[in-house]
């Protein structure tokens, strides 16, 4: 049974939303520009949910439901639909970006109600969901690149959204760039798709594995080698080692940007893709071991960054980046039901984490450095609520909604050919990390005393802050928040009911997120395996020990043995107690004894340093391949190729014909009988000519 | 009976001595005499060929006999032509710079 669900509607209504916005949005009231947005996102998420609701399993309408409007691109036997694909992996998606999405914008209404350029920012916004909606709906590889470079382009312009700030500027530009390299990767990815399979739908693709037209000896390396273009592609925009670098300066957009595309969906294209992909991973094994290795060092590396940062946004960015690391690490261990179940659980924690903080910001008057807040709890009670829950549910604590997708993909670890003890045992550390720095952001933030102002801070802060700071200087008059306190309360104040409305929400998702995946050794039924079930195990089973490991992973969730119960108790125990010695640990350093961590830096100060200059990655980047990019840039092909071979082929035209004028000018003397003398010479020639053809003739 | 080569040698001659006449000379009127000096030249090839041609009939139907003279007389038309549009240029030119040097008539514009 097909029904015509017009699916299409659903990216296309946040596209007319940036387009009456982008357009006409700067005659509009706030009030106006404001509605426009919220109802466009609105109806689009209503659209989603009445679609999911539609085709619900059970509904009897068959899955994957593929909605394809006409033909893109023709060439020879290629061709690419407009083409809409709805699943029970798009469904969660489509779900989580237009919910989020509208949550999102109505915070911003508030957040930005006295920013510049009001209109601009949710153009686009808007502008943002429809490529973001695009790449999840997409039946295709190719329509799913143009929402993959279109989130990208969004994410650059609401990167540089305050383009006056020269550090907001180039975060924008490091971010695209950055992007690119990955995309590049992806677009080789899909070249080799369409040269093994002939076609880019989704349909097409996985039903010729799933027919089985490959075997090991026919070629399995060449899905490595896609399946590790593809990986390249998703670890620059899922900001992974070694292209995560743009994702912790991307803060300098407003925060419900770092919310919305930097924590909650954006950056969750690459899990989402991978997941997508899975069929041609499952017969990459290699190609899995490197994702999981990938995901694994993302997630301990970015952790420790996390740990010495002041920024209260930047450390929110490292987390993010941590936490991709585990989905990226549970897509490497063929665990991609639980790397989406932490996909979806994340962006209602991070989304709420990121929208405290900026309720945080606003504030205190647009102050980002968490040793100049304290004491916070008072002053704002609903956001320290809000944040509390979250920070619960990121350290992984029962019964918030982290823990049970961390557990999940620990678990699955754990048992996977591609984990192990040894990455299990790291991504538990992760673990312990990330309660630690959450619970130091915590305590800092909403404990002690309220430092405005007063602190001074220390020189190598300010060299590490730099960015930050310019920003306060630059641009505090763009940066309305300092404004919002001359005008009447006059100090720290609880933000406006239209921002702390949608934190209440996904509070509570935060809070229920992880009740659809609850496991079975703990009683519940993990429903949303079961509900990805038909998805992710639509590929053939693989490869010797891939075969084992799926075994193992469906026995795990199929029945409940009693030692398998007590293990997983045992892996679960060891997640949560990781996450209490973190919180005992941030308790210890930053509530009980504050002057600890200055003792314990000093002792170790170079470590500390390298941790506080995030192990100098950027000063890397910038020596090996920035550097002599910009010096073979400057010398080679500035100076060489364009100033030389290119400058020097339009300049010698010009001065050839120049010269070449300049002797025939001599010709126009302006003297009677010289021109009579060349006309004579002109005539003997020809008649000399003429006698030379009579006498050869 | 004058060989046809004596009469084309003459025609040359005359033609050389208006070409470098053309050449040399400075004065207008001089350059002129020598271009009605060249024209001259080429008529009297002309009425040589046809002379030879009259008295030498060939089955070659592409040669029409007496059109030599038929062109020496098209060939005056113009020249008479030439010469009232020319001598009024040469008194128009006389009139403005009151010289007939063609070296210092030498500039479009005055």
């Amino acid at each position: 049974m097909t029904k015509n669900l017009n699916l299409w509607v659903i990216p296309l209504l946040p596209l007319i939303g940036a387009a009456i916005n982008g357009l006409f949005g700067r005659r509009f009231k706030n009030a106006m520009v404001s509605a426009v947005a919220l109802l466009f996102t609105a109806a689009s998420f209503g659209w989603a949910a009445w679609a999911v609701w539609t085709v619900w399993p059970g509904s009897g309408i068959a899955l994957p439901h593929i909605e394809t409007l006409g033909t893109w691109i023709t060439a020879g036997t290629f061709s690419a639909p407009f083409g809409f694909y709805l699943d029970q992996l798009s469904m969660i998606m489509v779900l989580v970006v237009t919910g989020v999405g509208f949550l999102i914008h109505i915070y911003s209404v508030g957040y930005m109600a006295h920013e510049g350029g009001y209109y601009r920012f949710f153009a686009y916004l808007n502008l943002f969901m429809f490529f973001m909606l695009t790449l999840v709906l997409a039946n295709n590889y190719l329509l799913m690149f143009v929402g993959w470079e279109g989130v990208g382009l969004a994410s650059y312009l609401l990167i540089g959204f305050f383009f006056l700030k020269d550090s907001a500027a180039d975060a924008g530009k490091k971010a695209f760039i950055v992007n690119r390299i990955g995309d590049f990767a992806f677009l080789i990815g899909m070249f080799l798709i369409i040269r093994h399979f002939g076609s880019l739908n989704y349909d097409a693709v996985f039903g010729k594995i799933a027919a089985g037209h490959f075997t090991p000896e026919a070629g399995w390396g060449i899905f490595t080698a896609i399946a590790l273009c593809l990986m390249f592609g998703a670890t620059g925009k899922s900001a992974q080692v070694p292209l995560y670098v743009w994702l912790p300066d991307a803060m300098e957009g407003p925060t419900p940007v770092s919310a919305l595309i930097h924590a909650a969906t954006m950056v969750t294209a690459g899990i989402y893709m991978i997941a997508r992909s899975h069929a041609i991973f499952n017969l990459a094994p290699h190609a899995l071991q490197i994702v999981a290795i990938i995901g694994c060092i993302t997630a301990i590396f970015a952790a420790t960054m996390g740990l010495a940062q002041t920024d209260i946004k930047r450390v929110l960015a490292y987390s993010t980046v941590s936490q991709l690391g585990y989905m990226f690490l549970a897509c490497g261990v063929a665990a991609y039901s639980a790397g989406i179940f932490h996909l979806m659980t994340h962006a209602f924690f991070k989304a709420l984490l990121f929208l405290g903080a900026g309720s945080v910001i606003h504030a205190v008057g647009g102050e980002q450095d968490m040793r100049r807040m304290g004491g916070l709890r008072k002053l704002i009670p609903v956001t320290f609520w809000v944040v509390t829950i979250a920070t619960i549910a990121i350290a992984g604590i029962p019964p918030f909604a982290g823990f049970f997708s961390k557990d999940e993909i620990l678990g699955a670890v754990f048992h996977s050919p591609y984990g192990g003890p040894v990455i299990w045992g790291i991504g538990v550390l992760t673990a312990g990390l990330t309660s630690f720095y959450m619970f130091r952001l915590w305590f800092m933030t909403f404990f002690g005393e309220l430092k405005l102002g007063s602190v001074e801070l220390g020189e190598e802060a300010h060299a590490a802050k730099a960015p930050a700071q310019a920003a306060h200087g630059a641009a505090s008059h763009s940066h309305g928040h300092a404004d919002d306190h001359s005008h009447g309360h006059g100090g720290v104040h609880e933000s406006p009911w239209i921002m702390l409305a949608p934190l209440v929400i996904l509070a509570v998702l935060s809070f229920v997120g992880g009740w659809v995946g609850v496991p079975q050794f703990m009683g519940g039924h993990n429903e949303i395996e079961q509900f990805l079930a038909p998805v992710m195990q639509s590929g053939p089973a693989v490869a010797g020990e891939a075969v084992s490991d799926k075994d193992a992973t469906t026995s795990h969730a199929g029945e409940a043995t009693p030692e398998n119960t007590k293990e997983e108790l045992f892996l679960a125990g060891t997640s949560v107690a990781a996450a209490l010695i973190g919180l005992f640990f941030a308790y210890l350093f930053y509530y009980k004894s504050p002057e600890l961590p200055d003792r314990i830096t000093s002792k170790m100060h170079g470590i500390y340093m390298m941790v506080l200059h995030k192990y100098y990655v950027d000063e890397g980047y910038g020596a090996i391949f920035v550097k002599p990019l910009l010096a073979l840039s400057t010398v080679v092909l500035w100076r060489g190729v364009d100033q030389g071979v290119i400058d020097g082929l339009v300049n010698g035209a010009g001065t050839a014909s120049q010269g070449v004028g300049n002797e025939l000018r001599q010709m126009q003397s302006g003297n009677i009988r010289s021109y009579a003398a060349w006309v004579a010479i002109g005539g003997a020639a020809i008649v000399a000519y003429m006698i030379w053809l009579g006498v050869t003739r | 009976m004058v060989p046809l080569s004596w009469y084309l040698i003459l025609s040359g001659i005359l033609f050389s001595l208006g070409v470098l006449g053309f050449l040399l000379k400075r004065n207008i009127i001089t350059i002129f005499m020598s271009i009605e000096l060249m024209l001259n030249a080429v008529n009297l090839s002309f009425v040589a060929f046809a002379n030879y041609w009259h008295t030498h009939p060939v089955a070659d139907k592409s040669i029409v006999p007496l059109s030599g003279q038929v062109f020496v007389f098209f060939v005056m038309v113009v020249a008479a032509a030439e010469a009232a549009v020319g001598l009024a240029i040469i008194i128009a030119v006389f009139r403005t710079r009151e010289t007939l040097n063609v070296d210092r008539v030498n500039l479009l514009k005055l």
